[in-house]
């Protein structure tokens, strides 16, 4: 249940604080570190809600986009990063990014209430 | 707590973020931040705008004085419709700012030396060439005289001002304009003196190719020795068909432009020794600056009304240069392409008459040699004594570097361009100040929002007479059946060859005489033949009384075929004009192919080139974009100037200027023994124009059958005429387009450069106008209308122009959309 909870709560709260343009992109490593003090669980567990709770929000929310824009941008960037102009990639590099950093801050955040094994 | 594990994680992620907010190499690039960049909600992603976006919008702004309704077509046009005409510019400035803020920043930028600020200290050099040419001096003194003496002017550019800047204000940050995200760096505010620098930039753009050139014909001179030079670089242009017709009899002159009497030996000059350095010369504005125009008068049209037609031949980008509208307050109604960083519409009509413009190619940019004092450049030599400069410092801000601080001495010349400090391959050292009509004071902006509101032929007059710089061809079609062209803005009287070379600073004798009084410019009014036009020619013959400038800077074939075609044609209609605005018709290839098979000795040639040459002689003369023949005769012809030319030329250790196409073409028609013909590098053969010729086609097969291997004959493909985005990325462009056309042609595409806004204009009562340009409405790669025109364009189809009063433009089916702007309170 904590495991499910926390990536709802990663990703909805990761949502929230995107919505202020004036905070750093990189607001959710705060929310996702809080949320994984405040609901400890095992590292690896912690990680893995993390990942998929910023992962899943921007892999979405890249996809709508995308779909609803008929992947008029998104072939351009993938030119430009480089991805052979491929969305799918692009999306899924998306996606990456934002699962790594929001696991790592979740796993950041389990070591601080975790035991010593 | 686990603190070493955690110690670890938080050493990672930071790491991470760190790395992923800093702009990391790509290529020889920078690449964007790319967390932020890749953020759902912050970067890229949020420029991806929905394909069946919604446009419709309500927006409260206390600026106003009352409401304006815009309705927006189907191709995003937007149609304003305003109670107060400070009102529709306010709303101007919001929406180029909507749909264009980027560019307009960035082409701001790149006006008044910016883009290191943004770009790093690669940029230095165009930033340090811009500061030195003048551009914000100018800008600055325009913008003050207009604060001082034109209080209706300023109103209108604050308007403007006002209006970019209440969108920008409420701009989230996540909403910035895609390039801003790319390049990361923000919006900055616009300021009237924005406007001024993108009218500065226009004037550069326009005439400020004579800051190169003057330097190349000045050390093509010291090469050659100045007979020779006139015989290669010769104004003589036997086959001529000026604006104003030959024949025009003249007013006697008011100012007689006087040479110095020592101008033989001081400025024309024998040979001097040449030293160079290597610092590359900064690109140069595109020889291919023009355009077309015409009106034919109701005479030679279907209808019995005029029909304008206009198409400004510029460099092909994205987001265009150009942003159609629509303007109607209660004082006039106006549609057209305007840019987008300065008010009003620039080329276009209104419910009396039609306007366009071509660029009048006169020499307005001169250079003065300097003596200084010393190093400290405090004191110049000027008519026998020490006069002390000024100094203006300017403050090159560089990203992630110092700041670099231009001190640049005014002369009372202008600005000291070259000098200890600032070199470039063709300055050679010297000391170089620049004299400029686009430093001196510019009404420009008045003059359009004149020709918005002008009613007729004299209110037309009145509206251009303001125009200072860069000099215009303004042609004009009335409802009324007035047609008329005129050449306008501030030339300079000069003698022969005045200006075209380097002159000497330190006295009187060299300065300018005089500025041509208006009246005397070139104009034509409601001519017998029944048109007026102009394609970037000269505009007169030699019995106008000024020098107009180096022939070089007057193409001559697009005028000769407009005006062939015109002379031709009668019971015109709107469909013809556009027929004729998209023609490929080559008048150079025309004379010149029977000119190079005189000389070609066919039974000395190879099986493929002879097969090349067939292909030359069975091409219809058009350059279409399927047609192999014009690339043969195209890269034939290059050819044979190299065999001819390179001997000349080719032993400089600097570029130094080709002569122009026709020299050579004159030449091979007069037919005479040519002793420049002869290779000077082969001591005991005299080679003559047969020998040459034979040789350039035999050189030109080589790269024929190399362009045929990589499936690259047919004109389009060998042409990949392209419309590029302003940062050069080929993945924001459109690459390899199907068009025809080219250099001498009507339809005037190159490779990267074109007709910019096309655009025919049938006065009838309701005007039937038709237009469009190479790119969209939308600045943004990301939406569905960033390059809507562009296919059309390149098939050289038009759209039915909506003009309408707001009543029948709400019930059209073509509007989509309604932005409301709303006085706060109302």
């Amino acid at each position: 249940m904590k495991y499910i909870v926390s990536i709802f709560l990663s990703g909805l709260l990761t949502y929230a604080v995107g919505i202020y343009g004036n905070l750093p992109w990189w607001s959710f490593v705060i929310t996702n570190l809080l949320i994984a003090i405040a609901l400890p669980m095992k590292p690896a567990q912690s990680f893995v809600a993390g990942a998929l709770g910023v992962g899943s929000l921007w892999a979405g929310l890249a996809f709508g986009i995308d779909a609803a824009n008929n992947h008029i941008l998104a072939t351009k960037v993938a030119k430009i990063l480089p991805m052979g102009g491929s969305y799918i990639v692009l999306i899924f590099a998306t996606a990456s990014i934002g699962a790594l950093l929001g696991g790592l801050a979740s796993l950041t955040g389990s070591f601080v209430r975790a035991r010593k094994a | 707590m686990r603190l070493l594990p955690l110690i670890a994680s938080a050493i990672v992620t930071t790491a991470l973020v760190f790395t992923l907010d800093i702009q990391l190499k790509l290529g020889n690039a920078k690449a964007p931040r790319l967390g932020y960049f890749l953020s759902p909600q912050h970067g890229f992603w949020k420029n991806a705008e929905k394909v069946n976006a919604n446009f419709d919008a309500s927006i409260v702004a206390n600026e106003l004085q009352g409401n304006v309704d815009v309705y927006v077509d189907d191709r995003l046009v937007p149609h304003i419709y305003a109670e107060y005409d400070q009102d529709a510019y306010f709303v101007q400035g919001y929406l180029h700012a909507k749909f264009r803020l980027w560019q307009m920043d960035f082409e701001t930028r790149v006006a008044s030396g910016r883009l290191s600020e943004i770009a790093g200290a690669d940029k230095l050099p165009i930033d340090r060439m811009f500061r030195r040419l003048g551009m914000v001096y100018g800008a600055e003194k325009t913008e003050a005289n207009i604060n001082e003496t034109n209080p209706n002017m300023k109103a209108t550019v604050d308007a403007y001002t006002a209006g970019v800047n209440a969108y920008i204000k409420q701009l989230d940050p996540s909403d910035i304009p895609f390039e801003f995200k790319l390049m990361n760096y923000a919006p900055e505010d616009w300021t009237p003196k924005k406007t001024y620098l993108f009218l500065m930039f226009m004037s550069y753009d326009l005439t400020g190719r004579s800051a190169s050139v003057d330097l190349q014909m000045t050390n093509t001179r010291d090469y050659l020795g100045y007979d020779l030079f006139d015989k290669l670089y010769t104004n003589n242009q036997d086959s001529l068909d000026p604006i104003i017709p030959k024949g025009t009899v003249y007013e006697k002159p008011s100012i007689v432009p006087v040479k110095p009497v020592n101008a033989d030996s001081a400025y024309l000059h024998k040979v001097n020794s040449l030293a160079f350095n290597t610092v590359e010369m900064p690109e140069a504005p595109d020889k291919n600056n023009g355009s077309n125009n015409w009106a034919v008068a109701g005479s030679k049209t279907k209808s019995g009304r005029p029909i304008l037609s206009s198409d400004p031949h510029l460099g092909l980008n994205l987001p265009s240069l150009w942003y159609e509208m629509q303007i109607t307050t209660p004082t006039h109604s106006t549609y057209g392409a305007s840019f987008p960083g300065s008010p009003a519409v620039i080329i276009g009509f209104n419910d009396s008459l039609a306007w366009g413009v071509t660029n009048a190619g006169r020499d307005v940019l001169d250079y003065y040699e300097i003596k200084f004092k010393d190093t400290t450049e405090n004191e110049y030599w000027f008519n026998g004594a020490w006069k002390a400069t000024s100094k203006r410092t300017e403050v090159i801000k560089v990203k992630d570097s110092l700041d670099v601080v231009e001190n640049i001495a005014m002369t009372h010349w202008g600005p000291t361009m070259f000098d200890a400090h600032y070199q470039n391959t063709q300055s050679n050292g010297r000391n170089l100040a620049v004299q400029w009509t686009a430093h001196r004071i510019s009404t420009g902006v008045e003059t359009f929002y004149l020709l918005n509101r002008a009613k007729n032929y004299d209110d037309y007059l009145h509206a251009i007479s303001l125009w200072t710089c860069p000099g215009q061809n303004f042609v004009l079609a009335t409802k009324s059946g007035d047609i008329a062209i005129k050449q306008q803005g501030s030339f300079v009287a000069r003698w022969e060859r005045q200006g075209d070379f380097i002159m000497p600073g330190e006295d009187t004798s060299f300065q300018w005489q005089g500025i041509i009084p208006g009246n005397e410019n070139p104009m034509i009014k409601n001519p017998e033949r029944g048109f007026v036009s102009s394609a970037n020619q000269k505009s007169t013959d030699i019995s106008y009384p000024y020098y107009l400038g180096a022939a070089s800077a007057f193409p001559l074939y697009r005028g000769i075929s407009v005006n062939m075609h015109l002379n031709k044609m009668s019971q015109i209609t709107a469909e013809d004009m556009q027929a004729l605005q998209t023609n490929n018709y080559n008048a150079f290839a025309a004379t010149a192919r029977p000119a190079l098979m005189k000389y070609i000795q066919v039974d000395k040639l190879s099986t493929d080139a002879k097969r090349m040459v067939n292909e030359m002689t069975n091409w219809d003369l058009y350059n279409n974009v399927n047609a192999k023949g014009i690339t043969c005769f195209k890269i034939i012809w290059d050819s044979v100037e190299q065999a001819v030319w390179g001997d000349e030329l080719g032993g400089s250790a600097i570029p130094l200027l080709k002569p122009e196409a026709y020299v050579l073409l004159d030449q091979m028609l007069k037919d005479t023994n040519w002793s420049i013909a002869d290779d000077i590098r082969t001591k005991n053969i005299v080679e003559d124009l047969k020998t040459q010729v034979t040789l350039g086609v035999e050189k030109a097969t080589e790269k024929l059958l190399s362009l045929e291997k990589e499936n690259k004959l047919e004109w389009s493909l060998f042409k990949a005429t392209r419309v590029m985005h302003l940062t050069k990325t080929p993945a924001l462009s459109r690459m390899n387009l199907p068009i025809g056309g080219g250099v001498n042609i009507i339809n005037a595409t190159t490779e990267n450069h074109g007709p910019s806004w096309r655009m025919v204009v049938h006065l009838t009562d309701e005007i039937e106008a038709y237009g469009l340009y190479p790119g969209g409405q939308s600045g943004n790669p990301g939406s569905p209308y960033y390059d809507t025109f562009v296919n059309y364009w390149a098939e050289g189809k038009y759209y039915r122009l909506l003009f309408l009063s707001k009543e029948k433009l709400k019930q059209s089916e073509r509007t989509k959309w309604h932005i409301q702007f709303q006085k706060i309170n109302s």
